[in-house]
C-alpha cells in the first residue's frame, strides 16, 4: 500500500493515524513497537504538560471561591505562566538528601508514584478508537496499578527519617487502603451492568449514562476517589496544619515536584475515569459516530471534545469541594468508611445483582435504567432513615447532645420546642 | 491478546524516564553546598529526640488486616460481575450469598470493636 494524502488526512481527522500507519507499513513487529512507543510518549507527555494548566486552574478557582484574585502577575492578566515559573524555580533548587534517610526508599518513592500515576492512563478511552490499549480487564488494571501509590507513600514516609513524614505515611495507609474497599464495590456495579471490565465496553453499554442508572454507586465512587487521591476533606495524610506536609516534608526540588505532579495526574485520571464509567465517556447522543462525506469520521473529534468537557466538569467539582469543605479527623474518616460506605455499597451490589436478573430481557434500556434508579433511590431513602433513627437514639442517650455539629443554642432550642424536631445539622 | 500487554510492558519500561528527566535536570542545575545543619531532619527548628522510626499504633495494623480480607474477597467478585450475562439465577444467589458472608465478616469485625479508633 502506498502513501495516500487523502487517506492520511482522513485518518488524522478521525484520530486513527496509528491504524493507518499500521496498514501502510505492514503488520510487522517493529511497526507495532514503534507505534506503541509513540503512544506511550504521547500519553505521558500529555499528562505531564496538562498538570501545568491544572495547577493554574486550581489556584485560580480556589482563589475565586475564597474571594481572592489568584495568580495575576507572571504571564499576562491571568497569570498563565505562574506554574511555568514555579517549575523553573523547582528545577534550580538544591537536591538535598536528609541525614540518616533510607536512601533507596527515599529515592524510589517519587519515581514509583509518578510511574503508577502515568501507567493507569493506558486504559483511558479518550475518543472512539483512541485509547492506549483496550484491556479486557481494564477496570481491574486501574485498581491494581493505583494501589501502588500507597506503597510509594509508605516508602517516602519511612525513608525520610522524619516523625512527621512517618505519621503521614501511617495515616495514608489506613485511609487509602480503607477507601479502596468501597471503591472496588462501587465499581462492581457498572461492570455488572455492562457485563465487561473493559473501559470501552462500559462506555458502549451506557445508552443511559450510569450516573442516572445507579447514582448511589456513582456517589460512593466519587467520595472514595476523593479519599484515594488524598484531597480535601480527606487530605489528612499531608495535613499542613498538623504534620507540616506529611509524607513529603523532607522532599525538595523536583523530587517534591514529582509528588505534586502525581497528585494532580491522579486527580485528573479519577475525573476522567468517573466521566468514562458514569457519565458515558465520549458518548454524546450518537454524535461521536458522525461521518461526513466519503469517510471523514469527524465524530471521533467530537467525541474527544465531549470527553474533555465531561472530564473537566468532574475536575471542577473536585476543586469546588476542596475550596468548600474543611478537613475531617482520622477516626471520623475511618468510621465513615467502614461503618457507612462499605455496608451501603455491599447492599447496593447485592441488590443490583439480584434485581438485574429479575428484569426480563425484553425490557428496553430505559425501562431497565428506571428499575435500577428506583432501587437506588429506595436504598438511599432507607439509609437516610436508618441514620436519622440512629442520630435520634444517640441524642436521647446523651441527653440532647448527638455528638454531631449541633451548636449549644440549637440544642437548647431543640429541647424546648419538641423532641421530634430535627436540627438540620444532624443529618 | 499479547499485543495488548506489549503496550503495557512498554509503558512500564518507558515510564521511569518521565519522572527521571526532571529529577536529573534538577540535580544538574541546582547548587551543591551541603552542610550538616541543612541536611538535618525538619522538625520545627528543634533537634529530633530519639529515633524517627518509632513504634506505631496497633490500630493501623487492625485496619490493614480488615482491608486485606476485604480486598482478597472482592477480587473474586470481579469475574462474577464480568460474566454476569452468562450467570443463572442460582449463580446470582450464590454471589449474593458470598457478598452476605463478606458483610458478615464486616459485622464480626465491627462487633469485636476492631473498627473503633481508640
Amino acid at each position: 500500500m502506498s502513501f495516500n494524502l487523502n487517506e492520511f488526512l482522513k485518518s488524522l481527522v478521525s484520530l486513527t493515524v496509528s491504524d493507518y500507519l499500521r496498514q501502510l507499513w505492514g503488520d510487522q513487529l517493529w511497526v507495532g513497537l514503534v507505534l506503541d512507543i509513540l503512544g506511550v510518549v504521547i500519553i505521558s507527555t500529555f499528562c505531564l504538560l496538562i498538570v501545568i494548566f491544572l495547577i493554574w486552574l486550581e489556584r485560580k478557582v480556589i482563589a475565586r471561591i475564597q474571594q481572592r484574585i489568584g495568580p495575576n502577575r507572571v504571564g499576562g492578566r491571568y497569570g498563565l505562566l505562574q506554574t511555568v515559573a514555579d517549575v523553573i524555580k523547582l528545577l534550580i533548587k538544591e537536591d538535598i538528601t536528609p541525614m540518616g534517610a533510607d536512601r533507596v526508599a527515599y529515592w524510589l518513592a517519587p519515581f514509583l508514584i509518578v510511574m503508577a500515576a502515568l501507567i493507569v492512563w493506558a486504559i483511558m478511552p479518550f475518543a472512539p478508537g483512541v485509547i492506549g490499549v483496550d484491556l479486557n480487564i481494564g477496570v481491574f488494571f486501574f485498581l491494581a496499578i493505583s494501589s501502588v501509590s500507597v506503597v510509594s507513600l509508605l516508602l517516602a514516609g519511612w525513608g525520610s527519617n522524619n516523625k512527621y513524614a512517618l505519621l503521614g505515611a501511617f495515616r495514608s495507609v489506613a485511609q487509602l487502603v480503607s477507601y479502596e474497599v468501597p471503591m472496588i464495590l462501587a465499581l462492581l456495579v457498572p461492570i455488572l451492568l455492562a457485563r465487561s471490565m473493559s473501559t470501552v465496553s462500559i462506555v458502549a453499554a451506557q445508552t443511559v449514562p450510569f450516573l442516572l442508572v445507579v447514582p448511589l454507586a456513582a456517589l460512593i465512587f466519587f467520595i472514595s476517589s476523593l479519599a484515594e487521591t488524598g484531597r480535601t476533606p480527606f487530605d489528612l495524610l499531608e495535613a499542613e496544619s498538623e504534620i507540616v506536609a506529611g509524607f513529603h516534608v523532607e522532599y525538595g526540588g523536583m523530587k517534591f515536584g514529582m509528588f505534586f505532579l502525581a497528585e494532580f495526574v491522579n486527580t485528573l485520571f479519577m475525573s476522567g475515569f468517573f466521566a468514562t464509567v458514569f457519565l458515558g465517556g465520549y458518548r454524546f447522543f450518537g454524535l461521536e459516530n458522525l461521518v461526513i462525506g466519503d469517510g471523514w469520521a469527524v465524530g471521533n473529534l467530537i467525541g474527544l471534545v465531549v470527553f474533555f468537557v465531561k472530564m473537566f466538569a468532574v475536575y471542577f467539582v473536585y476543586i469546588w469541594i476542596r475550596g468548600t469543605l474543611p478537613r475531617v479527623r482520622v477516626d471520623q474518616i475511618l468510621n465513615y468508611n467502614w461503618k457507612f460506605l462499605v455496608p451501603v455499597s455491599l447492599v447496593l451490589v447485592m441488590v443490583t445483582a439480584v434485581l438485574d436478573k429479575f428484569i426480563p430481557e425484553s425490557f428496553s434500556a430505559y425501562a431497565r435504567a428506571g428499575a435500577h434508579l428506583t432501587a437506588n433511590v429506595l436504598i438511599a431513602l432507607v439509609t437516610i432513615e436508618i441514620l436519622r433513627a440512629y442520630a435520634r437514639r444517640q441524642r436521647r442517650l446523651t441527653g440532647g447532645d448527638s455528638g454531631l455539629a449541633v451548636t449549644a443554642a440549637e440544642d437548647h432550642a431543640h429541647q424546648e420546642t419538641a423532641v421530634h424536631h430535627e436540627p438540620a445539622a444532624a443529618h | 491478546m499479547s499485543q495488548d500487554w506489549q503496550f503495557v510492558a512498554l509503558f512500564l519500561i518507558l515510564s521511569p524516564i518521565f519522572p527521571a528527566a526532571p529529577v536529573i535536570l534538577n540535580h544538574l542545575l541546582g547548587p551543591k553546598k551541603p552542610n550538616p545543619i541543612k541536611q538535618q531532619t525538619y522538625e520545627c527548628g528543634i533537634e529530633t529526640v530519639g529515633s524517627s522510626w518509632v513504634q506505631f499504633k496497633v490500630q493501623y495494623y487492625v485496619y490493614a488486616l480488615v482491608f486485606v480480607i476485604f480486598d482478597v474477597e472482592a477480587v473474586f467478585l470481579f469475574p462474577i460481575a464480568a460474566a454476569y450475562g452468562q450467570l443463572t439465577l442460582f449463580g446470582v444467589f450464590a454471589a449474593a450469598l458470598f457478598i452476605f458472608l463478606l458483610a458478615d465478616g464486616l459485622a464480626y469485625a465491627w462487633g469485636r470493636g476492631a473498627l473503633e479508633w481508640i
